[in-house]
């Protein structure tokens, strides 16, 4: 969590490879993998859904999820997994020929996520899923996320809405310009003082 | 009306030849929005490896094709690498690297004049078949050289590969891709770089087919050859709609019609200055082009 500016996208493109640290190191896995290319990590099991979704708005829902395996060779592999995301997001399946760039922003949250899912990742960074959704949208997606995560996947996720992303994070670290300023179990930081007056209009 | 239809046939040629250019300006503008002006030199140098294919190592007219289109596909990825990647790995401003374009196109010119000397050459004659074919087609009649379809079918099977290239392959699925967002391709685990090689040398190889078919049509080669058919498929893109691939094929094609109508109906003399009068209306009215929607696009 933090405020507009305060360094959270960089975060999250910095682990997955697009954006260079100039100082500090990126440990993933017991491992050093600062300033290795995206291609690299998205093999070692990095995926970041990007914020404002980014889907290739004039390739079709199938093809972006395609792409979302681009690294698998087995084409079964593929195909299989591609079911599980339709099962996840019947929507996408219904609509797998259309272009993505016409579905609506929620359909296209899905398909960002679903994308990324193609991966398989360990580690799935997502970027503002909420922005722009309809509130009954935004609990659909948290409870996606939620149950990606007790399949077994780690989920560092940034949010606006600190109130919905405390509730389903187990730690949560607050950022200020670039830097850690408060981390904790989201449950300390849901009754600490501190962020409810910052962040969730409390008093 | 007899008149008429043999104008179109004519211009099928060379709207043929000008859609294979197109495709190669494109193609490159589209995934990395730049103009690449030195396609046409690239013409011209597939067009003097056709020639010498023929000449010097004896080749049929089809391992001459295949050898111009190897031998450029090459240089198309040797000229990404050496001119425009540096400057796209920098960030360099698209002016910078239109300039460039226009210095690799310079460079690829005086290199032909050197290496090749300045003087026309021409293909042997009899490399394929050119008879003409009389053509009746519900009381209208007409002619056609077996060239003419050549030249016909070689660009059509060209434009099925590429599609099945760009909408069937993994390959092309990433062409598209970093096209749309070369960010979120990266995201994917797409090769940026691999993929922008691999624009250049399709691109590059449908140049050089243009080129030997060209030599073949004119039957006469120079290193400055590539300079009017450049420019002529680049307006056949920006006519089309520039970043899209029916967009040249449809540009190339009306081009090639227009070009015929005004040599046939008015002056062979008028052709260029009416092309030329063509670009500067649909920069000034639809500067998206046929296919384009409008939303302008900066140079
Ligand atoms: N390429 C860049 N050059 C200069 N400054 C940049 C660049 N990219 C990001 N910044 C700056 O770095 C800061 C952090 O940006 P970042 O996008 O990470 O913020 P954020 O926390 O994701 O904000 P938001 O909640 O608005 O998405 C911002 O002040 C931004 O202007
Ligand atoms: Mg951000």
């Amino acid at each position: 969590m933090g405020a507009n500016g305060a360094g959270k996208s960089t975060t999250l493109l910095t682990i997955a490879g697009l954006l260079k640290p100039q100082k500090g190191a990126i440990y993933y896995q017991g491992r050093d993998i600062t300033g290795l290319p995206a291609p690299f990590l998205v093999k070692e099991g990095i995926a970041l859904v990007p914020e404002g979704r980014r889907v290739f708005s004039r390739l079709t829902v199938r093809e972006n999820l395609e792409l979302g395996a681009y690294l698998v060779k087995d084409k079964g592999e593929i195909s299989a997994r591609m079911e599980e995301v339709f099962e996840r997001f019947p929507r996408l399946k219904e609509r797998q020929r259309q272009l993505a760039g016409t579905l609506s922003g929620g359909e296209q949250q899905m398909l960002a996520i679903g994308r990324a899912l193609m991966a398989r990742p360990r580690l799935l960074l997502l970027d503002e899923p909420s922005m722009g959704l309809a509130p009954m949208l935004v609990r659909e997606i948290f409870r996606i996320i939620q149950e990606i995560n007790r399949q077994g996947t780690t989920i560092l996720l940034v949010e606006q809405n600190a109130h919905m992303a405390l509730q389903v994070a187990q730690r949560a670290y607050v950022l200020v310009t670039g830097r850690i300023v408060l981390e904790g179990s989201a449950r300390e930081l849901l009754k600490s003082e501190e962020i409810r007056r910052a962040y969730l209009g409390g008093q | 009306m007899a008149g008429f239809l043999q104008q179109l046939v004519n211009g099928l040629s060379l709207g043929s030849i000008y859609a294979l250019v197109a495709l190669g300006y494109t193609m490159v503008y589209g995934i990395i929005q730049l103009i690449n002006f030195a396609h046409g030199d690239v013409l011209m140098v597939g067009a003097y490896v056709g020639f010498a294919a023929v000449v010097f190592l004896k080749l049929s007219i089809w391992w001459a094709f295949l050898l111009a289109m190897g031998c450029t596909a090459l240089l198309g990825i040797l000229i990404e690498r050496v001119a425009y990647r540096p400057l796209r790995h920098r960030g360099a401003p698209r002016l910078a690297a239109l300039i460039t374009a226009i210095g690799v196109s310079l460079f690829l010119e005086n290199s032909g004049l050197l290496l090749f000397r300045p003087e026309i050459r021409s293909y042997p004659p009899g490399l394929i078949l050119n008879r003409p074919l009389s053509i009746s087609l519900g009381g209208i009649d007409f002619t056609v050289t077996t060239f003419q379809v050549t030249i016909l079918a070689v660009t059509g099977i060209l434009l099925l590969f590429l599609q099945y290239i760009v909408y069937w392959t993994k390959t092309g699925k990433a062409m598209r891709a970093v096209a749309d967002d070369a960010d979120a391709a990266r995201l994917m685990g797409i090769d940026v770089d691999k993929t922008i090689s691999f624009t250049f040398a399709l691109g590059s190889a449908f140049a050089a087919v243009a080129g030997v078919l060209l030599g073949l049509y004119y039957n006469a080669i120079d290193p400055l050859m590539g300079i009017m058919p450049g420019l002529k498929a680049f307006i056949a893109a920006v006519l089309g709609g520039i970043g899209l691939i029916p967009g040249a094929v449809l540009g190339g094609f009306s081009l090639g019609f227009l070009e015929a109508l005004v040599s046939g109906y008015w002056s062979s003399r008028m052709r260029d200055p009416i092309v030329f009068l063509l670009l500067i209306l649909i920069l000034l009215f639809k500067p998206s082009g046929l296919l384009g929607k409008n939303q302008v696009e900066k140079v």
